[in-house]
């Protein structure tokens, strides 16, 4: 594997977890708590569906399809999105929570990517940068809300961190080559960012009276980064395709 | 009513069908929303601007209402900053007194457009000259 292809990788693995979570997330617009939520949560879908074009883009710049093609025509096992993306949506203490630990990660790997040394990737990661800060004020003041709320939101959102915390570990499944991004100071890898996601969120977690599971307990859930899914992914692909599906070049 | 009315209800829409949404009449949920309140957000385009009331959010404290703020009224306009004041903190006049502003429409000396210093904004602006020159 050269720099190229573990360039892509990284770059695959961003866009499909931005895709998969934005149309995920996009399944509580009508449906959110109330009005004021569920249109910020649908707008930050929207977000992420965005960023995840541009990093098609860049994709598509290096030799790949474009991204409609690459968003809409591939099945669950050619997916790099982690695990975590792809579950349901569940109730939204658990949406609430996934939102808080994907968007923490998303957010310092776009932080530290700001410095990569593949340029495209820099700048695009400068570009969204405040605007995925914005989505962890979002999910960090709603679990500090409900973390701290009374008893039943407090046991939900502990619940729900339990059930996700393996799920997010699996975010940071190393990369086949990683190696080779670390040594040409294009990406800083997963473990060290892993790090990075640690230091900040237990923090956060704990003042929003949240425990993560004793570190005995953590087992990454992996498999996601090298198209192993769960059976929620397909079903999904199904539904975000289907107006593609019956006419490629509908518009509107 | 018969028990068929609290069946899920089923859309076109799949997301809709999975969530499983009973059809009640039940008012109960609005009632939880009792400690929310409204606050009204002041949206300013660039810094030494006016922040300019643009609307209300609901929200149950400062810091979510900012939250909302910045998606209701900040999604698609250039922004610099945002205030949200709760809508409680508002004093306001009684539309049954508004007789008290009956005759200012007849005091235009009180507006800046049709004072003396005007003749001298229109000179300058003819002759595109510095505005402390004399005119």
């Amino acid at each position: 594997m050269d720099s190229i292809d573990a360039l892509k990788e990284l770059l695959y693995k961003m866009a499909d977890d931005q895709l998969i979570i934005g149309h995920r997330n996009s399944e509580w617009t009508g449906l959110g708590p109330i009005l004021e939520e569920d249109i910020a949560f649908s707008s930050m879908a929207q977000d992420k569906i965005g960023q995840s074009e541009h990093l098609y883009n860049l994709l598509n710049q290096l030799g790949e399809a474009d991204a409609d093609t690459v968003a809409f025509t591939r099945n669950a096992n050619q997916f790099h999105s982690s695990r975590l993306v792809e579950l349901p949506i569940g109730d939204y203490s658990f949406s609430l929570i996934r939102h808080f630990l994907f968007d923490f990660s998303e957010h310092l790997r776009f932080e530290a990517l700001r410095s990569s040394a593949y340029e495209p990737l820099a700048q695009v990661s400068k570009k969204f940068f405040g605007e995925i800060k914005y989505h962890t004020m979002h999910a960090n003041t709603w679990v500090n809300q409900l973390g701290n709320g009374n008893e039943e939101s407090h046991r939900k959102m502990q619940e729900s961190l339990n059930y996700a915390w393996n799920y997010a570990l699996g975010i940071f499944e190393p990369g086949p080559a990683e190696n080779i991004l670390i040594d040409d100071y294009i990406f800083i890898g997963e473990e060290s960012l892993k790090n990075r996601w640690l230091d900040t969120i237990i923090p956060l977690l704990k003042k929003s009276g949240l425990t993560i599971p004793s570190e005995d307990t953590w087992k990454p859930i992996f498999g996601g980064r090298t198209g192993l899914h769960t059976e929620n992914l397909q079903p999904l692909l199904e539904e975000m395709t289907e107006v593609y599906s019956i006419d490629p070049s509908a518009d509107w | 009513m018969d028990k068929k009315s609290n069946q899920a209800i089923e859309s076109i829409d799949p997301r809709i069908t999975r969530a499983k949404i009973e059809q009640t009449g039940d008012k109960s949920d609005m009632e939880d929303l009792a400690h929310f309140q409204t606050f009204e957000v002041f949206h300013q385009n660039k810094r030494g601007a006016q922040h300019k009331h643009v609307g209300i959010v609901h929200a149950p404290n400062p810091d979510m209402a900012l939250l909302y703020a910045k998606e209701q009224y900040a999604r698609r306009e250039v922004t610099a900053n945002l205030w949200v004041v709760p809508s409680s903190c508002i004093s306001a006049t009684e539309y049954s007194d508004d007789d008290i502003f009956s005759t200012t429409p007849e005091k235009k000396y009180r507006n800046p457009a049709s004072y003396k210093v005007i003749d001298r904004i229109n000179a300058f602006k003819k002759r595109g000259s510095k505005p402390s020159d004399k005119v």
